[in-house]
């Protein structure tokens, strides 16, 4: 199936946050894949608050049954919380249980005046009260297979598909 | 009862001859010809020989029936080929009053199976500080006297211990084993005890021990029969004294023959044996020196213990594991190895601790005792809880399969076990 | 040869028991998660919800307040139920026994025991009892291992030197006795540091100490030449007397840390010790207290790290 340019959608979805912009403002991207996407978004607006990356590793929901498979990566969250309006990114949105656990980790570091999600595509297929105010695109993905982002060596973002492995 | 053995494989490691043929028991002994035989037994694949001889088996009782009782240890014995044992003095109280043997004879004799021969303690309660009336300890039954592996640490007293046995010609066995330099330690002192932090036993615990008695014996001349050798350094000592004509022999416990420190693996408490298992070298030595004739005996060292003495951190748990019925394979297992003929493979289960215990078996002549074993070498047997008859479950072999199945065992001439 | 007990048919670590055996790759699974761990102990709300609802005992059959506390408050940082029980060793022997005392708390809904007891392998017997969904966390056993305290140390040292490779480090004091020496040897030789030193005096090394893979030195000046990492180990007061030292004068000469003798290490050698110290014994408080000491970020790191070996054991 013919998946959109991921660089194009990241163009967009920046134009699209422009003019949210302000002098409160600040950005999480979710590891992986979602930190890639903030590292782009953050440098294309231009923001002045330093960008905060996340794992969420520690408030997954499924951890009873995976278990810590991945090495986390260390959550860096350099400004404070407290007050100010904060944009979430990640790449893909789908069941919408990582969104939640990443507004749980938001609030152990202090109490955001806003939380809006930018994601580059949603694929729909959502398991909890939960939708993004800023979409790159909208997939239909088959059931069983797995949309990420990835990033080749020279940078370029790109959407890929892959089965989802066997849990 | 009179017997008729046909078509047996039959090993006389005393004499070293094996052939097959037939063998005849009338009145309880080996007899020249049968006559009219009760029973025929056709003995084809099976392998006939004397009974075999355990210079140390633990029966528990006096005193620690929880973990084993004369009944349950002389069938272990029976079902593993043994007909006669001796049995350490370390029960509770030790075996040193003549009453406490004569009882253990008579419950012993009551029982008929295998024949039991009591050591006396060679100090009062095994203290190392007062000698027992051997005296009236040997008219009782002691076949000879021990300290089993209670410390001595008093060499003055160990001096005039031999100094009296000599007097009387009584037989002294003892542990090798330093009590100062072995205090505390549970294993082997090398890589392994370093490795799993287990405070060690070094190997020269036992040869210094083991220079101490070889000098008290060149100056007392006292009768000794050295108790399960470990190290290398041991065997070496033994061979020595024996070449000066020191009136010693020596036994080595068939754990120690087949196994070494690496088998504790990760804490198998198992392996928590008196002496600790020593090195891979120390192994190879007591294999080799048990197959020159420099160790006279292999003996189980049968010691049963509880699961609660088991279940236990290393350090903690009770040393000792069972053995009478392992014998014959483990000796089987060792005699293959040496690449030995099953007469002289035998003749340390047989003739040889019967020469040490000075008794009339271990030898198949006419007129001598009928205290036979049919056995089959190739048969092979699993080792688990439920396969052994002794109430002791506990072996680092749980598990093993091993050849050598006893079929038929004969004491006096009566059938005491029968597969 | 038995399975490694520590890991499960996949290959996870199941239970921490030791260092030794351990792949490389767990102990720096272990390493990296508990850099994530560091930056929660940092935050305004030192706490993540991943093992909400699990309970842990700690098992001390030997007492131990700091290592016990350290345990609790990693535990209550992953949001666990923490349970202490001081089992009292003479108490013991006289009524249930170690796997009866595991049996009875099994039967409360264990998630992990961590256990410390001064016999060595006794995390291992109560391992091989638990039931499949239940973790032991061995928290020191006899003079066995003390695998948190060597990975905290771990950490501490790839902290401060980023690589293993090219490191010396040097072990000082009492091996004979040492758990925590052990569990670091065990750990560096498998991490790949090429030069692990042990100093001390012949009666506090143990027999064939050499094959865990270490170089031996009686002369602490000549041992601490070159030095990246120096790790002062506790003599305990019931050493110091009888036959393994005279006095405790004498082995602060021969092996006490002052700034004379660090100034044959490297010049940024890092400073260790597993607490707690005697000062004046095995080191000297300018030392202690000096630029080269991390002995304080080693109790910080402590926590994260027994934060990271709880979340991977109790996952698997």
């Amino acid at each position: 199936m013919k998946l959109p340019d991921a660089e194009e959608l990241c163009e967009k979805l920046a134009a699209e946050l422009k003019p949210r912009i302000g002098p409160k403002s600040a950005m999480v991207g979710l590891y992986t894949g979602g930190a890639w996407l903030a590292e782009r978004l953050h440098a294309l607006l231009g923001m002045k608050t330093p960008l905060g990356l996340m794992d969420i590793a520690f408030y997954r929901d499924d951890y009873a049954a995976r278990g810590l498979k991945h090495d986390p990566k260390r959550t860096r969250i350099p400004f404070d919380v407290s007050g100010c309006e904060l944009f979430l990114v990640d790449d893909v949105l789908y069941s919408g249980r990582t969104v939640r656990a990443a507004m749980n980790v938001i609030f152990d570091f202090g109490r955001p005046a806003s939380i809006a999600l930018a994601v580059l595509v949603d694929r729909g297929g959502r398991q909890l009260p939960i939708c993004a105010q800023h979409v790159g695109a909208r997939v239909d993905v088959p059931a069983g297979m797995r949309l990420a982002l990835k990033r080749d060596e020279r940078g370029k973002l790109a959407l890929a598909l892959e089965a989802e492995r066997a849990a | 009862m009179r017997l008729h053995i046909k078509n047996a494989r039959i090993v006389d490691p005393a004499s070293g001859k094996e052939g097959s043929g037939e063998l005849f028991v009338a009145d309880g002994r080996i007899a020249a010809e049968g006559g009219k035989a009760d029973r025929v037994i056709d003995a084809k694949g099976l392998v006939l020989a004397p009974g075999f001889i355990d210079l140390s088996a633990r029966l528990r009782e006096p005193g620690h029936e929880y973990k084993a009782t004369l009944e349950s240890e002389l069938d272990a014995a029976v079902a593993g080929g043994v007909t006669s044992l001796a049995c350490p003095p370390d029960t509770d109280p030790a075996l040193d009053e003549p009453g406490l043997v004569d009882m253990l004879r008579r419950r012993a004799k009551a029982l008929s199976r295998a024949r039991v021969f009591p050591v006396g303690a060679l100090t009062v309660k095994l203290e190392g500080e007062r000698l027992t009336e051997m005296g009236q300890l040997s008219d009782a039954g002691c076949v000879a006297f021990s300290q089993a592996n209670a410390p001595l640490a008093d060499a003055q007293v160990l001096w005039r211990a031999l100094q009296y046995a000599a007097t009387f010609g009584y037989a002294v066995w003892l542990r090798a084993e330093d009590a100062d330099l072995a205090k505390g330690g549970v294993a082997h002192d090398g890589e392994v005890a370093t490795r799993l932090g287990l405070p060690g036993i070094p190997a020269f615990a036992e040869t210094i021990a083991l220079g101490t008695i070889l000098e008290l014996v060149r100056a007392t001349r006292a009768r000794v029969h050295v108790c399960r050798l470990s190290t290398a350094g041991a065997v070496d000592l033994m061979r020595r004294a024996k070449q000066e004509g020191l009136p010693v022999t020596c036994d080595v416990g068939l754990h120690h023959v087949h196994l070494c420190d690496m088998d504790l693996g990760y804490f198998q408490s198992q392996c928590r044996l008196e002496p600790p298992l020593r090195s891979q070298r120390d192994r190879d030595a007591l294999a080799r020196g048990l197959a020159e004739g420099v160790i006279d005996c292999a003996c189980s060292d049968h010691t049963p213990v509880d699961e609660d003495g088991k279940h236990l951190p290393f350090a903690l748990a009770e040393p000792g594991a069972t053995g009478l019925e392992l014998l014959l394979p483990l000796t089987l297992k060792w005699g293959l190895a040496q690449r030995l003929s099953l007469a002289a493979t035998l003749a340390r289960i047989t003739s040889e601790p019967a020469r040490v215990l000075g008794i009339d078996a271990g030898r198949l002549v006419v007129g001598a005792p009928a205290d036979l074993v049919l056995f089959d070498p190739r048969a092979s047997v699993r080792i688990t809880p439920a396969a052994l008859k002794s109430q002791g479950k506990n072996t680092p072999f749980l598990g093993a399969e091993l050849d050598g199945v006893v079929r038929l065992t004969l004491v006096e001439g009566n059938v005491v076990y029968e597969a | 040869m038995q399975r490694n007990p520590q890991l499960n048919e996949k290959g996870e670590l199941q239970h921490l028991l030791s260092i030794e055996g351990l792949p490389r790759a767990i102990l720096l699974q272990i390493l990296d998660t508990a850099e994530s761990f560091v930056g929660v102990t940092e935050r305004e709300v030192k706490k993540v919800p991943i093992l909400r609802g699990k309970s842990v005992f700690n098992l001390f059959f030997e007492p131990s307040t700091r290592t016990r506390t350290t345990f609790e408050i990693a535990a209550k940082r992953l949001s666990a139920d923490v349970i202490n029980l001081n089992i009292n060793a003479s108490s013991q022997t006289k009524g249930e026994s170690l796997l009866d005392t595991v049996a009875n708390l099994s039967a409360m809904q264990a998630d992990i025991f961590v256990v410390r007891h001064e016999s060595s392998g006794a995390p291992f017997l109560i391992a091989r009892h638990v039931k499949p969904h239940e973790h032991v966390i061995n928290a020191g056993d006899g003079r066995h291992a003390h695998p948190t305290q060597g990975l905290l140390d771990l950490y501490t040292i790839r902290h401060y030197k980023k690589d293993f490779a090219a490191l010396t480090v040097a072990i000082v004091g009492d091996i004979l006795h040492s758990r925590v020496a052990r569990s670091l040897i065990h750990g560096l030789t498998t991490l790949g540091v090429p030069e692990v030193r042990v100093i001390g005096p012949q009666t506090l090394l143990p027999t064939g100490v050499e094959a865990l893979g270490v170089r031996v030195f009686h002369d602490m000046r000549e041992g601490l030449k070159d030095c990246d990492v120096v790790v002062m180990l506790r003599l305990q007061n019931e050493r110091m007397r009888g036959a393994l030292l005279p006095s405790a004068q004498e082995y602060f000469k021969h092996y006490g840390l002052n700034a004379d003798k660090l100034g044959l290490a490297r010049r940024d050698a890092i400073v260790m010790h597993p607490g707690p110290m005697n000062r004046g014994v095995e080191i000297d408080s300018t030392v202690a207290d000096g630029p080269h000491s991390v002995i304080l970020p080693q109790v910080t790191f402590g926590i994260a790290v027994r934060m990271a070996v709880m979340s991977i054991v109790a996952g698997n």
